[in-house]
């Protein structure tokens, strides 16, 4: 018998959680294990597949945190708790925890961006030993748009946080894009024992990661996640090719060094 | 060892061998072309030697027999995806060097490339074995020899086909019985030296060329000539990507099939993410990613030259008379200029 890698399994939503009015969280019960930052395909019989990052994960389950934004997003969210997703996975290197351990880590989100770094961040979070210290930079569009008020919150006790609103007024939250905020974190005191992460929509990256040269910011000490459009994860379908890369199966996460490069 | 065999004997050997094999071959479907009063010539079962056509380059690939245009990859109800094994035949399929060459980049992709094979070309490529057919020289639009696709080692036997009949060369032991009836001959297959076309592929040295190659204004040519519509990907021989497209066999059914489906990058939305700009907008954008895949992008991720083995199809489906070829030499002229610019020796 030949292993089918593209056979979805029925998995059980066990909640579904309204983070903001567009962004829902679904918990879905499965005992497959994830590497921070890596992602699955869900399938909707009838509707199709897509590839949706790991927003949570814990003893029997795994979240995913999306919007209704396409044709499989819009039939999940018509899903409640007690009915069946379709999962296969995980897919993806994920973020490369043994270059983050024991140093600064600094994380840079934009919107919804938080999802697939929000795993490592609680990780972290219960296990502050294994870290020197977390700075998180987290930019949302509007009120609307802040998803994970709860950890947010928590974060705040341990983590050194900027939370900020792109053109709005908040209280707990600065105005202005993230890009403006990065030259507040303490380089100088970081020497060369540092990791940063960012994450978000293509130009939210790109703009990011110039400022992070500008500040002086080494190109090996960052990384990036890259979301495109797949049919396979598996690296046949050739949607996710970027030049010799495929995002299913070198990325999603890249260094720098290769991200910066990477043109359509 | 050869044989040589008339038109009487190459339709007996053609009706033994399908006893075993599925037997794959260009075939010619008069009336059935992309134009009025022409035929179409495309990859299909065979049981006899008069079904082959062998005089003129098949108007699609060879690829269609082991990675269909359209293929279903499960069956579904609103709790299970039972995945869909067809029950298949050995294959024997006959090509060109060019045609059994572009089965390597194909194979390439769906069992050589990440963590996992692709099972359901699994399953084909191992039912399937090819046989060689000689090339008559093919067109004014061919450019094998310049992609080193004219030879093959890959294949159970040889055949050269004219109006008399049949001439072998015996490879394969297996094979070699249903030949040692007939009248022996010296006969090995010929593979073509030399075409009209020259093409010369550029050498893309490091990633500041690559991009400076990519806002090349050579490309905005593309813009205003290339119309999207995919014809080039489906006549190439070794183009692999495809979408994934649920059916529903009634508006209120809750059965359906999960369906592979080739896709083109050359068609607008191949990039597109829901809620999200297209990567590649334009058609000029499009015909580079195309190109530099072919020409760059697939020997840097495995070094085994390029993707394309020169058939030509997509210049001849091209209703734009967008020449591949000119293309790439276009292209390589480029890179030149380019690395003049940067201070590079070429």
């Amino acid at each position: 018998m030949i292993r089918n890698e593209l056979q979805p399994a029925a998995c059980r939503i066990l909640s579904v959680k309204h983070e903001s009015v567009h962004e829902w969280t679904f918990r879905v019960a499965t005992d497959i294990k994830v590497s921070h930052g890596q992602f699955m395909q869900l399938s909707i019989p009838r509707v199709g597949e897509a590839p949706i990052s790991v927003s949570m994960q814990g003893d029997g389950w795994l979240e995913f945190t999306l919007r209704p934004v396409g044709k499989v997003t819009n039939e999940i969210f018509e899903k409640k708790a007690g009915e069946y997703l379709f999962l296969r996975g995980p897919y993806g290197n994920g973020w490369p925890k043994h270059r983050i351990d024991g140093k600064h880590l600094v994380v840079i989100t934009g919107g919804t961006g938080l999802a697939p770094v929000r795993s490592l961040l609680n990780h972290y979070y219960d296990h502050m030993d294994e870290i020197k210290d977390i700075h998180l930079i987290s930019g949302f569009k509007n009120d609307e748009s802040i998803v994970f008020t709860e950890d947010l919150a928590k974060w705040k006790e341990k983590f050194t946080t900027i939370y900020a609103l792109d053109n709005d007024q908040k209280e707990g939250f600065r105005t202005g894009m993230v890009t403006a905020f990065v030259s507040e974190i303490p380089w100088k005191d970081f020497g060369e024992d540092y990791t940063v992460l960012v994450v978000g929509p293509p130009p939210m990256m790109k703009f990011t990661g110039l400022e992070l040269l500008k500040n002086g910011v080494k190109e090996e000490n960052i990384w990036m996640s890259f979301e495109r459009k797949m049919s396979c994860a598996i690296g046949k379908c050739g949607h996710c090719r970027i030049d010799e890369v495929y995002v299913c199966l070198d990325g999603p996460v890249f260094m720098y060094t290769v991200a910066k490069d990477l043109v359509d | 060892m050869g044989y040589r065999l008339n038109k009487e004997q190459s339709n007996a050997l053609f009706a033994k061998l399908s006893e075993k094999y599925d037997i794959y071959a260009p075939k010619r479907f008069p009336k059935q072309g992309r134009y009025s009063d022409t035929d179409v010539i495309k990859y299909d079962k065979v049981t006899s030697f008069d079904e082959v056509e062998y005089t003129e380059k098949s108007t699609y690939p060879m690829k269609e027999v082991l990675n269909p245009v359209h293929q279903t990859l499960f069956y579904f109800n609103d709790e299970d995806y039972h995945e869909a094994v067809k029950n298949l035949r050995p294959m024997l399929i006959i090509g060109r060097a060019c045609d059994i060459n572009a089965q390597k980049i194909q194979e390439r992709i769906f069992l050589g490339n990440g963590f996992h094979e692709d099972a359901y070309y699994r399953r084909r490529h191992d039912m399937a074995k090819f046989v060689l057919m000689e090339c008559n020289g093919g067109t004014d639009t061919c450019f094998c020899v310049s992609m080193n696709a004219n030879k093959t080692d890959d294949y159970v036997f040889g055949l050269k086909f004219s109006e008399n009949g049949l001439e072998i060369e015996s490879k394969d032991a297996e094979f070699e019985p249903y030949f040692s009836e007939y009248e022996k001959e010296d006969f090995k297959v010929k593979f073509v030296e030399d075409n009209q076309l020259t093409v010369t592929p550029p050498v893309i040295p490091d990633k500041e060329v690559l991009n400076a190659l990519k806002k090349h204004p050579m490309w905005k040519e593309y813009d205003a000539r290339c119309i999207s519509c995919g014809a080039c990907t489906m006549a190439c021989s070794t183009c692999t990507c495809f979408t994934t497209r649920d059916v529903v066999y009634t508006e209120n059914a809750d059965n359906g099939e999960r369906r592979r489906v080739s896709a083109s990058c050359q068609v607008a939305g191949f990039d597109q993410m829901a809620g999200q700009r297209e990567m590649r907008p334009t058609a000029g954008d499009r015909m580079r990613y195309k190109v530099l895949h072919k020409f760059h992008a697939y020997d840097a991720r495995f070094h085994e030259g390029p993707m394309c083995v020169g058939c030509g199809r997509c210049t001849d489906h091209c209703p734009q008379f967008i020449a591949l070829s000119a293309t790439v030499n276009k292209m390589s002229k480029a890179v030149e200029e380019i690395m003049k610019e940067q201070g590079k020796e070429c």
